[in-house]
Order: structure tokens, then sequence, then C-alpha cells
């Protein structure tokens, strides 16, 4: 790798969700540069809720993310709900893991068959997909549009929901329309093997790169968290959600205008691979053999695997939705009035909310006075926590891949990007440290 | 030969974008009308070769003025989508508060590096040729968009309230269930989604043209709430327009 020179431009980077740019110098084979940066217009959601009511603060702050907003919508009312010491009932509990599940599956679709694919094929977007491999990517189709109907159902909407509310539902789908979906996820399963099968094809273009890093995502003895459980990591013990602070650390660096986190050492990463390493033996049995498949395995420390990870947790969501409306139809649905508003009686409180959505471990967190108005509020994103992860394997798989074509490289970077499934809209949320 | 279209976003969370990818099949068949020349978020290729720019998000920054400007350069048709460009939309709930002093506590010393100004409609920068309201859009209501303008026709826009869809679908009204709605001064075209699912209108697809004031304030009146109920709910969505009456 002497005397080899090489720039890496990517301004900004493609098939993400928001601004995020690569920027790389190497000369006579010495990385001068390397730096994931975000120049993503910033959004002061926290500052924007403050004066707000604690009814309309999970409609606010669904806005922070039109990919994940049912994620920030449950997070949201976790916290607001925590705050006023309202609790859901089973039925809604199993409903809102079902909107989760929902969501999960048409994001991980989506960044799996429209993101991440193209790269494995070697083609700049899904467009020409469409006339090579139009089988493939009506499959594709086909299951993204499977589970936006799902969302549809259960949310009233597919993005910024509508039903989700404080204290439970204002509507709730009927155990007809529940058994119409589970018809449809049970006949699609062939379908996701098809794309199972798609990806095990194509898995020796995942570059194989390892960097050892601490995983954080929620986990629970009794199921693979998702909804709800403690925060766990591959470094350190669990801890209660309202501890969130201490893990996630928060820092401020010139680069960027998302913020940057750090826990047990100098990076830590979160989504589909941390939930795998940390999880893995709560998985449904379609997805541990799916992971089979692909010799998925705890610890797993190379992130190009956070693509599989997702498939992996696709299959678990498609057969856990099956599961979830089997049990609801077991206990049969207990019917609520129209234009339902759960009774709430509103009080000074503080409370913190954390769901795992598509791209990891999310937090809202709202201080509420005696007239139920928000007089403070902390929103932690995924996307927010894997930057330092992202800045660190670039900066240790760079000089692993500096005599490479500069083609390569770029491409190598961008797929790192890319298998992060990064939100950065979401991530430039921010207004607020302490 | 197909017309060439291009996607760009600003300070948004790109659902709208996100609806364009959730028309599935219905995708394919609009790519066999145009050719998509520019869409960073689904899309490796950039041309700045187009005829249609379809552009998400509120303008929140100087430096993004001049993105827009090279965008209405290029493009023969703007179209805003979305609430943010529509109309300013959520973006705007920042616009009534102490920008400088919000800055520097995130940013402190380096808070002129980030630059930031009142969220505002992309037609408060460039001209713009049709809307797309909502947040986030309506699929169908893209489609009937995109369809007029290939045809070379004006799309139809309503300039009714959500209050004549919401009766025509019977709901039972919010006020009458004790709860503050903006839909009588609201832009219709979402079938009234939201009171359909059992919660209220939030006013995302903005003011409609000429909203009829007195009345709304009869019936503020009669069902005992307060101006304050009112200006507080029409932050929401409605920050920039109300600046710029």
């Amino acid at each position: 790798m002497k005397n080899s020179n090489v720039e890496v431009n990517v301004h900004h980077v493609t098939r993400v969700e928001g601004h995020g740019n690569i920027s790389v110098n190497i000369k006579d084979g010495i990385v001068e540069k390397c730096e994931w940066s975000i120049p993503e217009a910033p959004r002061f959601f926290e500052a924007m809720v403050v004066g707000r009511s604690w009814y309309e603060l999970h409609h606010i702050t669904s806005r922070i993310c039109g990919i994940c907003s049912i994620g920030h919508t449950l997070a949201s009312l976790k916290a607001t709900e925590s705050a006023l010491g309202v609790t859901i009932s089973e039925q809604d509990l199993k409903l809102r893991k079902l909107a989760l599940h929902g969501e999960n599956m048409q994001s991980h679709v989506l960044h799996l068959g429209f993101l991440v694919l193209p790269d494995l094929m070697g083609v700049g977007s899904v467009i020409p997909l469409a006339s090579t491999n139009p089988a493939e990517v009506k499959i594709v189709l086909k299951l993204h549009r499977i589970a936006n109907e799902m969302s549809n159902l259960i949310c009233g909407r597919t993005t910024h929901p509508q039903r989700l509310i404080p204290g439970g539902f204002s509507k709730i789908p009927s155990m007809n329309e529940l058994t119409t979906l589970r018809k449809k996820l049970q006949d699609s399963i062939p379908n996701l093997q098809t794309v199972a099968g798609l990806f095990k094809s194509l898995e020796s273009k995942l570059p194989n790169f390892k960097r050892e890093t601490e995983f954080i995502a929620l986990t629970d003895p009794n199921e693979y968290a998702l909804y709800d459980g403690k925060l766990g990591s591959t470094d350190t013990a669990s801890a209660p959600v309202k501890e969130y602070l201490s893990y996630t650390n928060e820092y401020i660096v010139p680069q960027s205008t998302a913020k940057w986190a750090k826990h047990a050492r100098g990076s830590y990463m979160v989504g589909a691979l941390a939930r795998f390493n940390l999880n893995h033996d709560r998985l449904s049995p379609m997805a541990k053999k799916t992971a089979a498949t692909f010799n998925l395995s705890p610890v797993c420390y190379n992130p190009f695997m956070n693509s599989i990870a997702q498939l992996v947790e696709l299959v678990h969501s498609w057969e856990d939705s099956i599961r979830l409306i089997n049990e609801l139809e077991d206990k049969g649905l207990t019917t609520q009035s129209e234009y339902n508003k759960p009774e709430i009686k509103v009080k000074a409180g503080t409370g913190v909310g954390a769901v795992e959505v598509p791209r990891g471990i999310l937090f809202h967190d709202y201080t509420y006075n005696a007239n139920g108005v928000c007089t403070r509020a902390n929103c932690v994103i995924p996307t927010n926590q894997n930057h330092a992860n992202i800045q660190l394997d670039m900066n240790a798989l760079v000089p692993q891949i500096a005599d490479k074509p500069q083609k390569e490289i770029e491409l190598t970077l961008e797929m790192l990007v890319r298998a992060y499934d990064p939100c950065i809209s979401c991530s430039t949320h921010v207004t607020k440290i302490n | 030969m197909k017309p060439k279209a291009a996607f760009f976003d600003f300070a948004g969370c790109e659902g709208d974008q996100l609806q364009i990818a959730n028309l599935e099949e219905d995708l394919l068949a609009l790519l066999s009308q145009v050719d998509v020349v520019s869409f960073r978020e689904v899309m490796k290729e950039h041309s700045d070769n187009y005829d249609i720019a379809f552009v998400e998000g509120s303008c929140t920054r100087l430096q993004d003025e001049d993105r827009l400007r090279q965008i209405r350069k290029n493009a023969k048709i703007v179209v805003a989508i979305g609430s943010c460009a529509a109309i300013g939309g959520i973006n705007s709930l920042k616009n009534y508060k102490d920008l400088d002093g919000v800055k520097k506590t995130v940013y402190g010393e380096n808070a002129r590096l980030f630059d930031s100004y009142a969220a505002r409609a992309i037609d408060a920068v460039i001209p713009v040729d049709a809307y797309v309201y909502g947040c986030p859009i309506d699929r169908e209501d893209f489609l009937q968009v995109v369809k007029s303008l290939l045809l070379g026709k004006k799309p139809d826009t309503p300039t009714y309230p959500v209050c004549v869809e919401c009766k025509k679908n019977e709901n039972v009204c919010a006020f009458e269930r004790g709860q503050y709605c903006v839909g009588p001064v609201t832009r219709a075209g979402c079938n009234s989604c939201c009171v359909n699912e059992g919660t209220i209108c939030w006013g995302c697809r903005g003011l409609v043209d000429n909203p009829n004031e007195n009345s709304h304030k009869e019936v503020l009146i009669k069902y005992g709430q307060t101006v304050d109920d009112a200006i507080n709910k029409f932050r929401l969505y409605f920050g920039w327009q109300e600046a710029k009456r």
C-alpha cells in the first residue's frame, strides 16, 4: 500500500435516511483523515415540546422520524404514561407489540430490499432490479405491503400513527380483521424464505470485518425484548431503564449536528445486531433457524452482519405477530367504545420510556408540571448512539482496505454506513445537553 | 421521452418520501411514466437534469436557500410535498422559542457554526407550482397530483375544511365529545383520516383558504373553549402560515 494516494468524499451518502458525509484522505499509504460527519439541519424537538400538553407529546415527537414514527410514538407514550402513573391493559400491550412488529417488519424489508440489496447486486438502486429481477422485487414489495397493512390496521396509519394514545387506543381492530391479517402473514412465509435464500446466495459480498465493541439493547428474561425490558450490555450488568443517562453519555463533536454517545468503552452499537447478540436465545424458532443458515452466532463483531440480524428479526417479528394474534383470539377480544379516550388523572411527574425500534434502543424522557404541561424533554436516538461506533469502525477498516482501488474503498465505506441503517433525521432532532 | 423527476429533502422526517416507497406496486407503475434521476434516499445516481422536482421538508437555515434556488433553476415544475415543505409544518413550533438561547444550550460556543432561523415553507424562498399537503402525504393524493402534472393540468386542491369530509363520514364531532379540533379551519383532502381513527384533526394540511374565523369563534364559545386553546392548537402546524398573515 506504499505510495498510494486516495481521496474519498461521499457527500452525501445515498440510500440512507438523512444526510451524512464520509471523507477519507490517504497519502503515501498513511491515513491522514477519516471522518464520518453529519451536516443535517437540526430540528430542536426537545425545545418544541416544552409548553405542550401530555396528550400531544406523542403526536409531535412522532414527527422526529417518518420511518420509525410508530417507535417514537410508543416511546413517547411510555414516558408520558410512566410520568402520569398510567397503566395499560394486557390486550393493549399485545396490540402495541403488534404495532412495533409491524414497523420493524416494514423498516427491515425497506432497508434490506431497497437499500442493501442494490450493493450486493452491484447496482445503484432497486430501480434497475425491477427489470432484471422482477420476481424478487415483487416479493420484496409484497412483504413490504403486508407489513404496512399490519401497521395500518393496528395504528390507523402506516406513518405517524393515529390510534396509539396515552392509556391505550382510540380505536382497535376487530378480531375478524386480525385473523385476516394472520392469514396473510402465514401465507407469505414462503416469500420470507425466498428473501432469506436470496441474501444467502449473496452472503459472500458482505465484507469480512471485525472490531470488538460493546452492544447495548433492551433485554428481558421471558421474551426477545422489543417493547419493554431492562438495559442490557455485552460489557456490563443490566440496569433499569430510568438509569439510561449513565449508559448513553451523549457528547458533542464538531463535525456533526447529531450528538455522539459512549458507555463502557470508546463507543457502542445498538440495533438488530446488538439485540441479537444479547437476546438471540429468545428468538422465534424460525428466526433461530434463519440465523443458523448464516452461521450468525453471538457475539458477532462484524457490523456488516447487522443486515443479516435484521433479516433474522424480520422472521422473528413475522412469526411472533402470528403468535400474538393467536393469543388475542384465544382470550377473546374485549371491545371498547368508539373514540375511546382513557380516563387519565393529570399530575406532576417525570417518566422515561424506552423501546427497541428498527435501528436500536430509543429513549424518551419527559417532565410534566401539575397541569400536565411538559417542562423538560430529552430524547436519545439509536443513530446517535451509533455515530461514534461508525467512526471507530471506519478508523479500523480504512487501513485494512487502503490498498484497494478508490471505488472499492468508497463502496465498502458506504456499505458500512448503510449496514447501520442510520436514521439521520432522527439523530439531529437535538436541542439540549446538560 | 419520459419526464425526469428528482426528489429532495430539507428539514423534515422523510416520512413523505417513505409514502412514495409505500406506493409499492403502484411505484412500479409510476416508474413506467417518469424517469427518476435523483432520489438520495433510495438511489446512488444523481443528475441535475430534471423536469419535476419534489421537495420535502422546511427551509430552516440560510445555507439551504441556495440549494432551493438551484433546484428551482433546474426544474420546470417544483412540487412541495408534505406539511413541512408546503406550509412550514410542525417545524414552525420552534419559531415560538428563543432560538439563540436554544442554540447556545445545544452547541455552546460553536452555536454560530450551526445556523438556524425560523422554519418556513419552501414557497417563502422559491416559487412553487404544486402542493401535496399532509403529515404525512396521502399516497393516493400524491398520485393524483402527479397524474395532473403529467397531463399538464393544475392539480385539484380542496378549498373547503376537513369538517365537510368528516360530516360525510358520519363521525361524531370532536367538539361534541368535549375535545378541541382544528378541522373547521383546516384544508380538506385527507378524508378526515384522524377523526375516523378516533382522534381529532390536528391541522396538518394547513389553514384552508379564507378560513371562516367568525364561525370558528362561535364554535369555540358554544363549546366553552377559549381563544388560548385555539391559539395553542393553531401553533402545532399553522405557525408559519399565521406569521405570514
